[in-house]
């Protein structure tokens, strides 16, 4: 069964209605998220215009959700214009996959996947020996780019998130091998972007680099935008590893010592399923996501992410290399 | 290595459960969901104004600042008394390694009345091109100096490159307060020099506010080693700036960016122009004119993101449908018939140059003006600027990395432009190297009057 968030009056075209957030402006200002909205509007229609292969990054997680629902009213009503790759390391949670599938077709979109584990099966990449699928889902990815010639990439990559992320371009050039050089960045002026390559390279485009975790969590209340049930809290099995909570699953399996206990959670990120950590939560609806997230002393990452914690300079580090 | 400040927090706070029917948590969720708009602020400073720190102040005070970044930075601080927040924006190991801001890093923060994009930009000389892209998007830029220092180059050249960019509204944080005894009269020569330096510059709203970024004072509340400052607060004043009069509502511009054609059963005529509205407000049964082609329609209807709406106004990202059937591509702009931009193939405008290849006359570059890209020639450089002292060399044979002048350009189409002091969105473009694809250049235009 595929278990989604519903909203009761959720339609795929939300009714104009009248909420405070919703209401004319005498002054003509928009609020914060009607111009992180238009932002990232604008950045999607000029990548349409000026390069020829987008794709969309869509993992089936809440960023990249947001990400797609922006790219299908920046076209309306036409179809979105270009198709989205799923990089597939083989650790997904199921409800998240499911999801990813059913979303894809509502809209009509063609899913391309790379595979992390075909890519271990044929021997292109090696798997690591913490069993962290992080690194090199890497090179499995610029294969992809490679095999079907995309010349833009949008990610869904906040600059809240991370240091190295704070400094770079919404949108950020690669050279052929995919590398990030953040002492050699395009200078980015007001919203005059710049999408020359020569053949061989590509541009890496953050539509959501100005969105704030509260920001993408209003978003998907105020646009009653559904997702991955992972999101809101129910009891889960747990075990707790370092301080952190993983649910139980096909890839987490209660270590010697462990001890398996029912609580309840939510995932504040979706990664990989043997690696991503859940918090303790009583939000059972995205209001009340909003208001635990409104208080949280954690970054998101920090709180759920086994995989970050390796250095201060972890993200800086496997950016240069390619990685989103 | 650059002297770096470290400044006191009090002890975290430790990690509680989160209580949802608490008044703390219905509090921030109120403020979590109020409606808000954005201020995007400029920082400026020199290595050594204490800038990191006072943007480590400002994120850490609004509680921008999560446990886990703040424990490593207390962990990188570690062997020192105090947590030394110039670390939560100094990113890059590079940076870290040398103690500076090496490129321009975005922070966010909010508050419950507004919420904050800051473009956190490097002072060093080297760097201007930094500056002036974080200014391009500004309604606010902070100029940082230190009070024991007074104004220097670096402060007047900060300050003319928020009055290049229009950026409306300037502050100047007069820093380290606390190191000068919080002595009035020092503040005081401080605000009188920057208030006739700027009377040369186009800053329609300066205001000059003495802080210790160090400490905190004046920073979020008033402090009392201040009693002689009737002001407000750094954060207060960024609360409540008015920039709602910022914007240009008169002058409809609407750059075609793309056209939506559907070519479904369902929607099998449909011919919608999607943009970004430059200035101005559009409503369906608007007269307008398209440009380059002249003709006049009117317009059929509006769609916003959530359907139709009944006014367009900057920065909306809608799609206009017209009632008459008109060649219209990207490329192309939408105004008023009594209203129209300049139509031209030769620009004049002042010049950023960004690149160590120099700008010279008889050079081809690209120009990207709105939506609409076409090659140019250098036809002339008339003079270049010398930013510290504003004299203009006449003589200057060529524009140099970091180096400002003004620039005549002639492009092989013309382009539908204003002047940037009136329309901070038709009066500016970018110049883009054909050969290396790189930017290397932003402009700011002038019109004939």
């Amino acid at each position: 069964m595929t278990q989604t968030v519903s909203y009761p009056h959720h339609t795929t075209e939300p009714a104009l209605v009248t909420t405070p957030d919703h209401r004319p402006t005498p002054d003509y200002r928009l609020s914060q998220l009607e111009t992180l909205e238009a932002e990232s509007i604008h950045m999607m229609r000029e990548v349409v215009a000026e390069l020829e292969r987008p794709v969309l990054l869509f993992s089936g997680g809440k960023d990249s959700i947001v990400m797609l629902e922006l790219a299908r009213k920046a076209f309306a009503p036409a179809r979105i214009p270009f198709p989205v790759m799923h990089v597939d390391t083989g650790l997904n949670f199921p409800d998240v996959l499911q999801f990813r599938d059913r979303r894809v077709a509502e809209l009509g979109v063609h899913l391309i996947v790379a595979s992390v584990p075909e890519a271990i099966a044929q021997g292109t990449v090696k798997e690591e020996p913490n069993g962290s699928r992080n690194r090199i889902q890497t090179p499995v990815l610029l294969d992809a780019v490679e095999k079907h010639g995309f010349t833009a990439l949008f990610g869904g990559a906040r600059r809240d998130e991370d240091k190295a992320r704070a400094k770079e371009r919404m949108f950020s050039f690669r050279d052929e091998f995919g590398q990030w050089d953040p002492k050699n960045q395009r200078p980015e002026l007001w919203d005059l972007y710049n999408g020359r390559i020569h053949l061989g390279e590509s541009i890496r485009v953050f539509p959501l680099s100005n969105w704030t975790e509260l920001d993408i969590w209003q978003y998907i209340l105020r646009e009653e935008i559904a997702i991955p049930s992972l999101y809101l809290a129910a009891e889960r099995d747990v075990v707790e590893r370092q301080g952190m909570l993983y649910a139980v699953n096909e890839f987490i399996t209660p270590r010697a010592g462990e001890q398996i206990r029912r609580e309840m959670v939510r995932y504040r990120t979706v990664g990989d399923a043997n690696l991503t950590a859940a918090v303790s939560s009583t939000a059972t609806t995205v209001e009340e996501v909003i208001a635990e997230i409104a208080v949280t002393r954690m970054t998101e990452r920090g709180a759920t992410r086994g995989d970050d914690k390796v250095s201060d300079a972890a993200m800086e580090d496997r950016k240069k290399e390619g990685y989103f | 290595m650059a002297p770096i400040e470290e400044a006191t927090i009090p002890a975290q706070p430790g990690v509680h459960p989160i209580d949802l029917r608490s008044a703390a948590a219905a509090e921030a969720a109120e403020i979590a969901t109020a409606r808000k708009d954005i201020l995007r602020i400029a920082t400026a400073g020199s290595v050594d104004d204490g800038k990191s720190t006072l943007i480590g102040r400002l994120l850490y005070d609004s509680k921008a600042v999560f446990e886990d970044q703040y424990e490593a930075v207390e962990r990188a601080s570690a062997g020192g008394d105090y947590v030394n927040l110039a670390l939560l924006t100094d990113g890059l190991r590079a940076e870290r390694e040398q103690g500076i801001t090496i490129d321009v890093a975005y922070r966010y923060f909010a508050t419950p009345r507004r919420t904050f994009i800051m473009a956190d930009t490097p002072g060093h000389v080297q760097y201007t091109r930094n500056m002036v892209t974080g200014a391009s998007t500004a309604d606010l830029a902070i100029v940082l100096v230190d009070a024991r220092k007074g104004m220097l180059e670096q402060s007047r050249r900060h300050a003319f490159l928020a009055s290049l960019l229009r950026v409306p509204h300037l502050v100047v944080a007069v820093n380290k307060m606390d190191l000068v005894d919080w002595s009035e009269e020092t503040y005081e020569a401080i605000r009188d020099e920057f208030t006739s330096f700027a009377a040369k510059l186009n800053i329609p709203d300066l205001t000059v506010i003495p802080i210790s970024a160090l400490h905190g004072d004046n920073v979020v509340t008033r402090s009392a080693n201040s009693p002689w400052y009737d002001g407000s607060s750094l954060l207060h004043h960024l609360e409540h700036v008015h920039v709602a009069s910022d914007r240009n509502l008169v002058d409809t511009r609407f750059p075609v960016q793309f056209v939506i054609r559907p070519q479904s059963d369902a929607f099998h005529d449909y011919r919608g122009y999607a943009g970004t509205v430059a200035s101005g407000v559009l409503r369906p049964g608007d007269e307008v004119q398209v440009l380059p082609s002249g003709l006049t329609t009117t317009i059929a209807s509006i769609d916003g993101p959530r359907g139709p709406v009944e006014e367009a106004f900057a920065p909306m990202a809608v799609t206009i449908r017209l009632a008459d059937d008109l060649d219209v591509s990207r490329g192309d702009l939408i105004c008023r018939p009594t209203n129209a931009p300049h139509v031209t193939q030769d620009l004049d405008a002042m010049v950023s140059w960004m690149t160590d290849e120099p700008l010279r006359p008889g050079q081809r570059i690209a120009v990207k003006h709105s939506t609409r890209t076409v090659r140019a020639v250098v036809k002339e450089l008339q003079y270049r600027l010398n930013v510290n002292t504003l004299h203009r060399d006449m003589d200057a044979g060529e524009l140099g990395l970091n180096d400002i002048g003004r620039v005549r350009l002639r492009t092989t189409q013309p382009l539908f432009i204003d002047d940037y002091s009136r329309n901070r969105v038709t009066g500016r473009f970018i110049l883009i190297d054909e050969a290396t694809n790189a930017t290397v250049g932003a402009g700011m235009l002038t019109t004939p009057s």
